[in-house]
């Protein structure tokens, strides 16, 4: 195929050509950055927690009367032996917030007292002897805590315990080299806290972006919250009642005491439920951009079959005139789609260019990441295929031009 | 002239139905695609108080210095003030009006003893707070000064809580049970809940589905050791326990605005904050540089993010979707217009001038730029309907869509079409008439 002649022939279409190519160039420009977007929220969408998912539910319990620490302690004393009483339920914990909550406590995280830049920071958990079992986590070294290790605490008590569980993430992050377990960190005070277990994976209790860096990296402290306005009830169900359970519990709990809040909207959340919400912009970010992407290539592709449709109506007479002249069916067709590639191909140069500006304004002004060229890449290929594509139809019924019509008048 | 042209438009384009099909789909598309996006985007990037925002203004002062950072904070000094600034900057009193506010959700016991206590969301504030943001009052008004003073327990209740607790009638006077203690009703509001919620969005992002549904007094709400509810940011673990240990602590958890009403009046409050940051370095507090701010609402509601990154990051790519869009219906235009070169030639050889033809092919991208855009109405509106389906609720249900949204479809539909059919319309006029006619 000689490519000689189809420049030519393009340089008499230079508007036409221009804005093909031009269109070609924004849509892979959008097109790539659109497919990072959606495979960034996918993948934020499908982390995973490290706790039983299936079986998980939790209670958002408020009082309904002002205690004492120690009176709100035992209260949620009671109410975990209530909720363990229950058929359809494995276990129950009590803690200060849970895995995607979407916010909650987290502390900066040093290895000396008096280090001003902390090293990380850190999701704080609270949780009793129950809270590993009850969330399923995978205890990887060391022990889980012992009841008589669990302190109340109230309202702004302000202590570090001296043992914690953290996260691989957070053991990794602070002690590089493996070896973690009994060594010391602090948290935002003098006294430190030492490393006695290590489980496999605990998600934070946030979802945000600042926290990216940090990903995975929480801590468990041996405590009971007894906060004057309330505590999160996690409770594990027994495999295939997790329905039954979370309407027996609020029911068994208000049983038991009056005097408290379950919110009849979401009060009792399933850990599906919460995922759900967690993820609901990142979902919905790539829902949008999946529609965006979609009406972007069919709106493309049919620009293409329309503008070659016409071209090929324009040059019926000059297609007759080459196939009188011997030019076969292959040689018409492979004309047509020729032209299409050069002017994909040039459009693609534009194009990248374009993607890699749009990302650079997208990571200036949100701190998205860099493009990957992968993305880059596959947006050329799936270009080329849709141009080929797109063209394919008209260029067929070119060829199938009569040699006859070069005889015809245009 | 103007029907005939209308005439030969609507002719051309039922010539070619399939390519009047595909340039009016992807007006449509592309019109719909920008107008969702952007329908949310002026719900999150409204002004939540046109005619005053740019009279209130946050204070910052940098308490924590660089310690208290992040790499990533750029020098920002922390986003809400401890209670010991809080209150020196209330006795300070330098603004024509200002409120130290925080946020709380009190129980509400019925006096039913058979129902269950309800949790509720409110803000404690000081006694401007009501005139300063002209919150609407339905029954009574805000709370005096002397309340603020004698940490009296008097109480603003929202509409909605109004109604569910009396019933929608006038409560002023009556009494509500809130943590166990009877507050007076001094004012109802009539349904105030700004969105974003501006002058509290440390603790709501600005964005939230809870309600306001109790005003009451700052000093009372702390003596009563009502808690605060939302972000509490401390640089260092407070040294005594208890609600009391945070407010002697250097945590920060209260929001403050104050109005300014002139110039004078800002550069003097900001005197003021540097003269008092000076006053507490002074005295041994602080070791590090003023780096005070005191910006006005619409800085500051900037500078926290209020809108979502994700709001605009899709208005931006559905816009460039609007570009794709014209850039085909040009490519278009342009092809059919040549097309015709032969009947340009005629109507030129018969003596139509340049303006004549261009009038012609405007009119006709403008009727498809006009059935494009009444596709985009249609698509525009199913669009904002289904936000919901896509968005979070707390941000999907604040778009919502009015004519001025529909109007701007069709306007945009129309004008950007016209102007992407100015090249191609450009093109027509210079057909040589003379080479038109030899060829045939």
């Amino acid at each position: 195929m000689q490519i000689h002649p189809i420049l030519a022939a393009l340089r008499r279409h230079k508007a036409g050509t221009l804005l093909i190519a031009l269109q070609i160039a924004l849509t892979l420009a959008i097109v790539c950055n659109a497919l990072f977007i959606i495979h960034q929220r996918l993948a934020h969408i499908s982390e995973p927690t490290g706790v039983d998912e299936p079986n998980l539910f939790v209670i958002e319990n408020l009082w309904g009367e002002q205690y004492s620490t120690e009176e709100a302690a035992a209260k949620v004393q009671q109410d975990l032996a209530t909720l363990r009483q229950l058929a359809g339920v494995a276990d129950a914990t009590q803690s200060n917030s849970y895995p995607l909550r979407g916010g909650g406590w987290d502390n900066f995280i040093t290895m000396k007292p008096d280090q001003i830049s902390p090293t990380t920071d850190s999701s704080i958990y609270l949780g009793d002897e129950h809270f590993l079992r009850t969330l399923g986590v995978k205890l990887i070294a060391g022990r889980d805590f012992h009841a008589d290790e669990v302190q109340n605490m109230g309202l702004r008590q302000n202590f570090v315990p001296p043992v914690t569980i953290v996260s691989k993430a957070l053991a990794d992050k602070l002690y590089p080299n493996g070896d973690a377990l009994g060594k010391p960190f602090y948290s935002m005070s003098d006294k430190p806290t030492t490393i006695i277990g290590i489980v496999d994976r605990l998600h934070r209790s946030d979802v945000s972006t600042w926290s990216v860096p940090f990903a995975n990296e929480s801590l468990v402290w041996p405590v009971r919250d007894a906060q004057p306005w309330g505590v999160f009830y996690i409770v594990r169900a027994r495999p295939g009642q997790l329905d039954a359970a979370m309407r027996e519990a609020p029911k068994a709990l208000y049983a038991e005491n009056r005097m408290r809040m379950i919110s009849p909207k979401d009060g009792v959340q399933s850990f599906a439920q919460i995922r759900h919400l967690a993820f609901e912009s990142d979902r919905g970010m790539a829902v949008l951009m999946s529609i965006i992407c979609l009406v972007l290539l069919a709106i493309t592709g049919a620009g293409i079959v329309g503008l070659t449709s016409f071209w090929v109506g324009q040059r019926r007479r000059q297609i007759g005139v080459r196939r009188a002249l011997g030019a076969t069916h292959r040689d018409i067709l492979h004309y047509f789609l020729t032209e299409n590639l050069l002017i994909s191909l040039a459009g693609i140069a534009m194009g990248i260019f374009l993607a890699f500006g749009l990302n650079l304004w997208l990571v200036k002004q949100f701190s998205s990441q860099l493009l990957p060229l992968v993305y880059v890449l596959g947006g050329v290929v799936l270009l080329i295929l849709l141009g080929q594509g797109a063209v394919f139809a008209p260029a067929l019924r070119a060829s199938r031009v009569s040699p006859v019509e070069a005889t015809r008048p245009a | 002239m103007l029907g005939y042209y209308v005439d030969l438009a609507v002719r051309s384009l039922k010539r070619s139905p399939g390519l009047t099909l595909l340039m009016v789909l992807a007006i449509g598309f592309g019109v719909a695609a920008s107008m969702t996006t952007y329908s949310v985007f002026r719900a999150v990037s409204g002004d939540p108080i046109p005619w005053k925002s740019s009279q209130l203004f946050v204070p910052q002062i940098d308490i924590w210095g660089p310690k208290g950072r992040l790499d990533g904070d750029n020098g920002e000094p922390p986003d809400a003030m401890d209670y010991t600034d809080a209150v020196a900057l209330m006795r300070a009193h330098r603004a024509k009006y200002q409120s130290a506010l925080y946020r709380i959700s009190p129980s509400i016991v019925p006096p039913d003893p058979s129902k269950h206590p309800v949790s509720v969301g409110g803000h404690a504030v000081y006694s401007e707070f009501f005139a300063m943001l002209d919150a609407p009052f339905k029954y009574g008004s805000g709370w005096s000064a002397d309340s603020d003073e004698q940490r009296a327990a008097v109480v603003v209740l929202n509409s909605k809580l109004n109604q569910k607790l009396f019933a929608g009638a006038n409560s002023v006077g009556k009494t509500v049970d809130i943590d166990g203690k009877d507050y007076r009703v001094v004012g109802v509001l009539d349904n105030w809940n700004p969105k974003p919620e501006f002058y509290d969005v440390v603790n709501t992002g600005g964005f939230t589905t809870d309600q306001e549904d109790v005003f009451i007094p700052f000093q009372r709400a702390i003596d009563v050791g009502m808690t605060n509810d939302g972000n509490t940011n401390c640089s260092e673990i407070p040294k005594e326990s208890g609600f009391v240990g945070l407010q002697k602590s250097s945590c920060v958890w209260i929001a403050y605005m104050a109005e300014l009403d002139d110039k004078a009046a800002v550069a003097a409050y900001k005197d003021y904050l540097d003269g008092y940051f000076r006053d507490q370095k002074q005295a041994g507090r602080f070791n590090w540089p003023l780096n005070n701010r005191l910006r006005d609402l619409p800085a500051w509601l900037d500078s926290q993010h209020v809108v979502p990154s994700d709001t605009k990051i899709s208005l931006v790519v559905a816009l460039g979707l609007l570009v794709v869009c014209l850039v085909n219906t040009a490519g278009l235009l342009l092809a059919k217009f040549l097309r015709r070169s032969s009947e340009i030639g005629v109507r030129r050889a018969l003596g139509a001038p340049r303006l004549a033809i261009y009038t012609q092919f405007l009119i006709e991208a403008g009727i498809v730029g006009l059935t494009g855009g009444l596709l985009g109405l249609f698509l525009t509106w199913a669009g904002v309907i289904s936000v919901g389906w896509v968005l979070p609720k707390e941000i999907a249900t604040l778009a919502h869509v009015n004519l001025s949204l529909l109007v701007l479809t069709l306007l945009v539909a129309v004008i950007a079409t016209m102007l992407a059919g100015i090249y191609p319309t450009f093109r027509a006029s210079r057909v040589q008439p003379a080479l038109q006619l030899k060829s045939n």
